[in-house]
């Protein structure tokens, strides 16, 4: 059973009303998987999957100081995001550490969803939302804001693969083609007003969809009534590791700074913006102690986070992700190791194995369509 | 072999012991183990010679989230592996149980203790799932 502060999303029952796999993660109650992985990764990959991401953490800040907040917090320039655009970035600490990543959303409606007048949307990853509140909270001193933490009066449910598009498009009035990738607009989705964005987790194209949280099992219904497959978090996790996407907890942390991550697209190089972790930043970019690197391997063995990399047998670095990839057929992962090591012939240390490994440019799949 | 008489494990591998003295030891994964794995990636079968105390890890089932082991229920060597299983792995967790043997182990005449008989294993697995 649960513990008893596990919280649900809106459509927790539905999963387990039609197989979910149920396990707690991050603190919410969450599918892993319905039928199988594998299935429902390909499901992705060639059709339409259906995610429930409730439980990442969604914040709205109003207020005159909303863009100078969140500006001071987030490594990329958002004061200047205007209505519809969204951007990637980091919110680091003063060493440079991540704290989380996030998604700044520009002047994000409708009132359902966002609250009245948000200037900025900010979504967080489900385990960092108490960080971030906090965060947020203890950085707030001489700004005119207000914070509403949107969470558990909304949902989130991500629709991606070659055929999610023209399936939002039918039941959204042609909303989504309308959305370029990292724009965002308020809609009416069958009846319901959200907020869609054509963003993703997956590598497909795709969208993201966010409403109130009583408009979420209607929607999620009917998605699936129309064809779409629902995928749980073991297929989120082969889809994103396929497309070198990040995972807080494994690519990123407060001991990995972004440059180490491969996400220094995600930090405005200094100009005459301050933020918190400006300087650091500057000086890791110069001179990276760690890099990304992907790795495959023949076989069938999985080298999983916490792997010991070897460089001519010599310790090297460490795994961050890895798992079986549907789509390439052989194991894969991506690591953190001394860039002095990348040339050498590389090994990875399994259960007392030492399984060699070749590099690998990322990312493992890039979508055709 | 008659799966009537399988004895299972605490860790889900049920036990055929042979009529042979000493016995060999079959052993195989329950259907309680194989209606929770799914997206098997690959079976690491151990080699035949290859000697196993009771309790030691003789056999990795992976599946895509995670690597299960196996454990030698009773102390032995192995004579024989399921290699047929290694081709089949996308079906394997179809099969019923009795036909999803690993390996087998020649014992020394040192029975397995601490196994338990079909209902009582039906019934510990009734209230795990809770």
């Amino acid at each position: 059973m649960p513990a008893d502060s596990t919280l649900t999303t809106p459509l927790t029952g539905w999963h387990a009303a039609h197989g979910g796999r149920m396990v707690d993660f991050s603190g919410w109650r969450m599918p892993v998987q319905y039928t199988s992985i594998l299935e429902e990764h390909r499901a992705t990959r060639e059709a339409v999957g259906l995610f429930d991401i409730s439980h990442m953490g969604r914040l709205a800040i109003a207020g005159p100081d909303a863009a100078a907040l969140v500006d001071r917090l987030v490594t990329r320039r958002v004061a200047d995001l205007v209505a519809g655009r969204i951007r990637y970035g980091l919110v680091c600490n003063e060493a440079g550490g991540v704290l989380d990543d996030v998604l700044v959303y520009g002047a994000p409606g409708p009132a359902a969803v966002w609250g009245d007048h948000a200037a900025l949307g900010v979504v967080v990853n489900a385990g960092n939302r108490a960080k971030l509140v906090a965060w947020f909270a203890d950085h707030r001193a001489g700004f005119d804001v207000r914070i509403d933490d949107r969470t558990l009066a909304t949902a989130m449910i991500a629709v991606q693969g070659p055929g999610a598009v023209a399936l939002i498009d039918t039941l959204a009035g042609g909303a989504a083609s309308e959305l370029k990738n990292y724009r965002g607009a308020a809609a009416d989705f069958d009846g319901h007003a959200v907020y869609i964005s054509r963003t993703g987790y997956t590598g497909e194209d795709g969208v993201e969809i966010l409403c109130a949280a009583d408009d979420a099992v209607p929607i999620w219904k009917r998605l699936v009534a129309d064809g779409a497959v629902p995928v749980g978090l073991g297929a989120r996790d082969t889809l994103r590791l396929e497309a070198a996407m990040p995972l807080y907890g494994h690519e990123l942390s407060e001991t990995i700074n972004p440059f180490e991550a491969g996400l220094g697209f995600g930090v405005t190089p200094a100009g005459d913006r301050d933020f918190i972790g400006r300087d650091a930043l500057a000086a890791a970019r110069a001179a990276p102690a760690r890099t990304r690197i992907g790795l495959t391997l023949d076989g069938r063995r999985v080298a999983r986070e916490g792997t010991p990399v070897l460089s001519d047998g010599r310790p090297a670095g460490v795994v961050t992700s890895g798992t079986f990839s549907p789509t390439l057929g052989r194991p894969i992962a991506l690591a953190l190791i001394d860039p002095a090591a990348a040339g050498g012939t590389l090994s990875l240390d399994v259960r007392g194995t030492a399984l060699p490994a070749k590099a690998c440019p990322l990312p493992f799949y890039r979508r055709t369509n | 072999m008659n799966p009537d008489t399988f004895r299972f494990t605490e860790t889900h591998e049920w036990v055929h012991l042979s009529d042979d003295t000493p016995p060999v030891a079959t052993v195989g994964l329950s259907a309680f183990a194989l209606e929770a794995l799914t997206d098997l990636v690959h079976l690491e079968l151990p080699e035949i010679g290859q000697t196993f105390d009771a309790g030691e890890n003789a056999c990795e089932v992976e599946s895509v989230k995670a690597v299960s082991e196996v454990y030698a229920p009773v102390a032995g060597e192995v004579t024989e592996v399921n290699d047929a299983l290694l081709d089949q792995l996308e079906t394997m967790t179809d099969l019923p149980q009795e036909d999803v043997w690993l390996f087998r182990l020649q014992t020394d005449g040192e029975g397995p203790s601490g196994l338990m008989d079909g209902a009582a294993y039906k019934k510990r697995c009734a209230d795990e799932a809770h």
